[in-house]
């Protein structure tokens, strides 16, 4: 659970930020590209700005928008694959429109979505989660192919439940545990997509800090001030390390093979 | 309630194999084929067979967790095919289900006490005390001890899974329930347990049994009558004692001859019948069983044998054994079916 305490320890660095770092997007033009000092601990940007505190707050847009939208993706995908795995008729029309989502690439799909709109946290949320869902519906829905034949399944129906009770109660809890370990997978590329869609200026607005935009702004600078691109860089290598050991976690609990062996 | 509690006409269950818009003509499988019978209330019916004759689909037939492709399932006089859903629904009580595998029939991550007062929850709301109680009184009724309900399916035994299985069943007061080879994953000395629990349970409580099994010990043991299946269809259906003392159809006779009897100095008939169970995909022309039939004449390759009935009160599906009334002479170019092939290596045997 080495995952699952690190990406505490992120999202509690993150919370607290106000209280220790300092403001993000103040511009002093005296101070450009600082090297370290007790007052800037990881220096200055072009512009200025305290690379510290940048990296601090750019935590939250990565964890808000890598967390909503694998919180977004699963919750769609359960209710999608629950319903595609019970019903063929459903399943024939929605599994192919899935194929056709799976079909487009994921920044293609998310460039597109913001164009429509204009950058946004909300539509980044949405358009990073759009390409995500089909591949959870895909799980969930073979999860309930398998377990919707399960004795037990048949033996509630002969019991009298009726279908919704039949869904909730015996059919959806098989599908957490598989659950849980694709949304960490999908939480991990989708902070990977935002801080590329970021980079290339399409993700968040740029007059807020994220781990992207402040790689892409300050990439000309790599000579002379290596921090403000490698304080983001690594902390985002760190964050996708974070939530990819948290699956791997997850998913040795949930597997009881896994957990027999150690 | 006048005739017979469950009545079951010409059920029949073809299976597609697969989907074809090209095709023309879709092979099936015909897993049951115009199976007729009917159970009285209180009355303990046995189907027994080889696996793959059908038994279990005519359990799912019965429980409409599949729908037939013909026929009827009346249970007192109402035909449940035709249900729809609430009333489909409200009918669920009168019938109850025992499944065959106790470790896969209960829900892994439900405490036993729920799984067995979840069918009684699916029609009234029940307070958290009465849940217990009732959980506490069905654990009881099947022999096990209230504080049993906590505890999940992996912390019990076979026995005591299928006991809760058994209860499940019970929970809603049936008339009738299906059990689909309900002993058959367990230990012998559980089995005998089980048995004498539904023995008991029939007696208190009159419930009528559909008991489907392939093994003829317990068969013998519990069953009023008996219906022997073969590829799909019925081929004798007789009370129980007069089933194993004289059984009249070839396959009945071979099946009883084949089942073990504790008794190493009672000589075994040598390979009853040879040869494996036709693929129900294409089952053997005439009679099903003829290629495997030691007294097959030429009629039993040209026309299925209907069900006679004889003068003890059973029916049996044979040309030989049984002729039926308006056989001789009727596309038939084999000569009569005369009862000289009784006399063959099988006759002496009875």
């Amino acid at each position: 659970m080495i995952g699952g305490g690190l990406l505490a320890l992120l999202i509690i660095l993150a919370l607290a930020a106000p209280l220790y770092a300092g403001d993000p997007v103040n511009m002093d033009p005296f101070k450009r590209l600082q090297p370290p000092s007790a007052e800037m601990w990881f220096g200055s940007d072009n512009l200025g700005r305290d690379v510290f505190a940048r990296t601090i707050f750019g935590a939250r847009i990565s964890l808000v928008v890598g967390l909503l939208s694998a919180a977004s993706a699963a919750v769609v995908g359960l209710l999608i694959g629950v319903i595609a795995g019970y019903s063929r008729s459903f399943d024939n029309i929605v599994m192919r429109v899935m194929d056709g989502l799976m079909s487009i690439p994921t920044f293609l799909l998310a460039i597109a979505l913001i164009s429509l709109t204009g950058p946004g946290i909300g539509i980044l949320i949405v358009a990073i989660a759009i390409p995500e869902t089909p591949a959870v519906t895909r799980l969930v829905r073979s999860v309930v192919l398998s377990v919707r034949e399960r004795p037990y399944v048949e033996a509630a129906l002969c019991g009298g439940a009726r279908l919704p009770k039949v869904l909730w109660r015996h059919i959806l809890p098989s599908t957490i545990p598989a659950l849980m370990v694709q949304s960490a997978t999908v939480c991990a590329s989708a902070i990977l997509t935002e801080a590329g869609l970021s980079f290339l200026g399409v993700g968040v607005p740029p007059e807020i800090p994220s781990w992207g935009n402040m790689i892409s702004g300050s990439r000309l600078y790599l000579a002379i001030a290596p921090l403000t691109v490698f304080a983001p860089g690594i902390c985002l290598a760190v964050t996708v390390l974070a939530v990819n050991l948290l699956g791997d976690g997850l998913r040795d609990l949930f597997d009881p093979r896994a957990k027999r062996r150690r | 309630m006048s005739g017979p509690l469950l009545k079951v006409e010409n059920l029949t269950k073809h299976y597609p194999l697969g989907s074809g818009i090209f095709k023309k003509s879709i092979p099936v499988i015909r897993a049951v084929d115009d199976v007729s019978f009917s159970v009285e209330a209180g009355e303990t019916l046995c189907i027994v067979g080889e696996s793959g004759c059908g038994k279990s689909t005519v359990a799912r037939l019965l429980m409409r967790l599949v729908e037939p492709t013909g026929g009827r399932v009346l249970i007192d006089g109402t035909d449940i095919a035709g249900l729809k859903k609430d009333a489909l629904h409200a009918w669920r009580r009168r019938m109850q289900m025992v499944f065959q595998d106790p470790y896969s029939s209960l829900n892994p991550r439900l405490a036993a006490g729920q799984i067995i007062t979840e069918p009684v929850e699916n029609f009234e709301r029940l307070s958290r005390k009465q849940r217990q109680a009732l959980a506490a009184e069905l654990l009881r009724k099947v022999g096990m001890s209230p504080e049993m309900m906590h505890r999940l399916p992996s912390e019990l035994s076979g026995g005591q899974r299928q006991r809760l299985g058994i209860a499940r069943a019970l929970a809603l007061k049936p008339s009738l329930i299906i059990a689909d080879e309900a002993v058959s994953a367990l230990d012998v000395s559980v089995q005998a347990q089980i048995l004498n629990l539904l023995l008991d349970l029939q007696q208190q409580m009159g419930i009528a049994f559909v008991f489907i099994s392939h093994d003829l010990g317990v068969v013998e043991h519990i069953a009023h009558r008996v219906a022997v299946m073969y590829l799909g269809r019925i081929v004798e259906l007789a009370p129980s004692e007069a089933l194993f003392a004289k059984p009249v159809h070839p396959y009945t006779e071979a099946l009883i001859a084949a089942a073990p009897v504790p008794d190493p100095t009672r000589v075994r008939l040598e390979a009853p019948v040879e040869g494996e169970v036709p693929s129900p995909i294409n089952p053997p022309s005439g009679c099903a069983f003829h290629p495997r039939c030691p007294l097959a004449v030429e009629r039993c390759r040209t026309t299925v044998p209907p069900l006679v009935p004889m003068a003890d009160g059973r029916v049996v599906a044979c040309h030989v054994r049984a002729p039926s009334a308006e056989s001789p002479g009727r596309q038939d170019m084999a000569g009569s079916p005369q009862l000289a092939p009784v006399a063959g290596p099988h006759g002496s045997a009875l």
